[in-house]
């Protein structure tokens, strides 16, 4: 990267367990997961456990903050998250070096249900709507990649301000759930009935979840004074296992790519943690474990966040992302929880508690539909 | 970015370098000059139009290029086509939601069946833009090269709406 950095000046999350980045490191310190049976929510026959957002109270606070808004409820919690996020990063996101980058999956598809012809529906509508409510003219990235779309948008960020063509990315991911969402994942058979045991000999299926995450970026000359409490962009990796469109590689060989292609350029011993994508099916934790152990990193600290939110697909790989950070602001790999008893074949370190570290970097890593894996290292603090 | 190849796809035929080579839709296509695959028939159709596009590009590339190529692609609609069709297997009087119809439901589907095919084990990706804007393609798309060093490059449009509208223009490109 010569002689430029990727700093991230500000974040946000809002989950069901709270409406900023901090808020949402307390609760998960806490052990809080709003991961429950919802009984006759979205008019399902079969009953789901999910984390979901309270729409009223995202509904009043929008209204209080920005005004009556013909908006979606997904754009509205969008530009919520975004907000803050640009609040705190002190940045002009109408100026024309600005960028918006969106991650979703599915964006506003309960639209569907109301009308299959919906203008609503399309994600790049999304996207212009979101951007112009904050006076941006650019065209918005939009990164679609299912389950990997939150560290795609992270890269397709990152790409942006390297080539020299914008100086400041906004990078939302967010979706919402519907009964669209809900049915497939009950038809594939992939969802627990109960909160969610990432790597557990136990594990039965996935939870999903409602949460947005909002990362600001900027490039910036690399130079002597950058703060040690600065996080910095190291490296970036997207791989496809070429094997299956709906089931992952029982070789791990796409998520194994993407640790070698990162390893290239981090050492492990800077590492603090991999936090992996986690879901709990019985299929995506074998392949991570697999992974994990083909890349040399079976003593690491490993977490996952799926217990805390479940599944939250486009959010997924920002909010997680954003939490490693916060986590390692203070000193912590932060607990998976729903683990109890190694399930992989390749044991992976794994802990149900918090545990400590001194270490200032980490790899956030995720795999999904499509055959496709991506990761993301960041580093805390000095130019190196 | 150096271009290669263009091809383009839609319910005129296809055009491989401004070269007319068949006039046939979709599945004609595949019949006529791919063949040997069943999996084909078991696709949406934005994964047939994304599959039958990249075969006429990537045939005569070698098994090793393509092994570490990206693929990056865009449209409009993601995968509306198939979303409508599985929208209507859970209306409220005609529940039955199909797993193998919302696998499909997913933009970057396509990228999979492609990098399947080919054995491609690079970078596969999947944007949505409002329009086919050239200029915002290739720049998101030679992105690529500033954080990965794929030996090459397949990228470009396409959009399945129905039997009568599609169109998939893929480029492949060296840095």
């Amino acid at each position: 990267m010569g002689s430029v950095v990727i700093e991230r000046l500000g974040d946000n999350i809002v989950s069901p367990i709270g409406l900023t980045s901090t808020e949402n490191l307390e609760s998960i310190l806490s052990g809080r997961s709003e991961l429950r049976l919802r009984p006759g929510e979205f008019n399902l026959p079969e009953d789901c456990c999910a984390s979901l957002l309270d729409r009223e109270a995202v509904e009043k606070l929008f209204k209080s903050e920005e005004g009556e808004k013909d908006y979606t409820f997904f754009e509205k919690l969008c530009i919520l998250s975004a907000r803050h996020a640009i609040a705190e990063s002190s940045i002009d996101p109408s100026a024309s070096d600005t960028l918006f980058v969106l991650s979703t999956t599915k964006g506003n598809v309960d639209e569907l249900a109301v009308n299959l012809d919906s203008e609503k529906y399309y994600i790049g509508h999304s996207a212009g709507v979101i951007a112009r409510h904050f006076g941006n003219r650019n065209t918005p990235v939009v990164a679609s990649n299912a389950c990997i779309s939150g560290v795609c948008a992270q890269i397709s960020a990152v790409r942006q301000l390297l080539s020299g063509r914008y100086r400041t990315a906004v990078v939302i991911g967010a979706d919402v759930l519907s009964q669209f969402i809900i049915s497939g994942f009950q038809s594939f058979k992939a969802l627990s009935q109960q909160p969610c045991r990432p790597y557990d000999r136990d594990r039965v299926g996935l939870n999903l979840g409602e949460a947005v995450g909002t990362l600001v970026l900027q490039i910036g000359e690399k130079r002597e004074e950058i703060g040690d409490g600065t996080w910095i962009y190291v490296a970036s990796a997207i791989h496809n296992d070429a094997n299956h469109i709906s089931g992952p590689s029982r070789t791990g060989e796409g998520s194994y790519r993407v640790l070698r292609d990162i390893l290239d350029e981090i050492d492990p011993s800077e590492l603090a943690f991999v936090n992996t994508h986690g879901t709990a099916t019985a299929y995506n934790d074998e392949m991570e474990s697999i992974a994990l152990h083909r890349a040399g990193l079976d003593t690491l600290p490993v977490n996952g966040l799926k217990g805390f939110y479940g599944h939250t697909l486009g959010a997924a790989g920002v909010i997680e992302t954003v939490l490693s950070m916060h986590a390692i602001d203070r000193g912590l790999v932060l607990p998976t929880r729903g683990f109890a008893t190694q399930g992989t074949t390749y044991a992976v370190n794994l802990s149900a508690d918090t545990r400590s570290t001194d270490k200032k970097a980490f790899i956030k890593l995720l795999s999904g539909f499509g055959g496709s894996n991506a990761g993301i290292a960041w580093r805390k603090g000095g130019a190196r | 970015m150096k271009t290669i190849t263009t091809v383009t796809v839609t319910p005129r035929g296809a055009v491989l370098d401004g070269k007319l080579i068949t006039t046939a839709d979709i599945s004609g296509i595949y019949r006529e000059l791919i063949g040997g695959y069943p999996k084909f028939f078991k696709m949406d159709m934005l994964c047939r139009l994304g599959f039958v596009a990249a075969e006429l590009l990537l045939r005569d590339i070698p098994a090793e290029v393509r092994e570490e190529m990206a693929v990056v692609l865009f449209n409009r609609s993601g995968s509306a086509h198939t979303d409508r069709n599985y929208q209507q297997t859970i209306m409220p009087d005609n529940y039955f939601p199909s797993p193998a119809l919302f696998v499909y439901t997913l933009a970057n589907i396509v990228t999979g069946e492609i990098a399947i095919r080919h054995k491609i084990y690079g970078e596969t990706s999947m944007h949505i833009l409002d329009r086919e804007d050239e200029a915002e393609m290739e720049s998101v798309a030679e992105g690529v090269w500033c954080t990965s060093n794929p030996p090459m490059l397949m990228w470009g449009w396409l959009e399945y709406d129905s039997p009568e509208s599609y169109r998939a223009c893929f480029k492949l490109g060296t840095k």
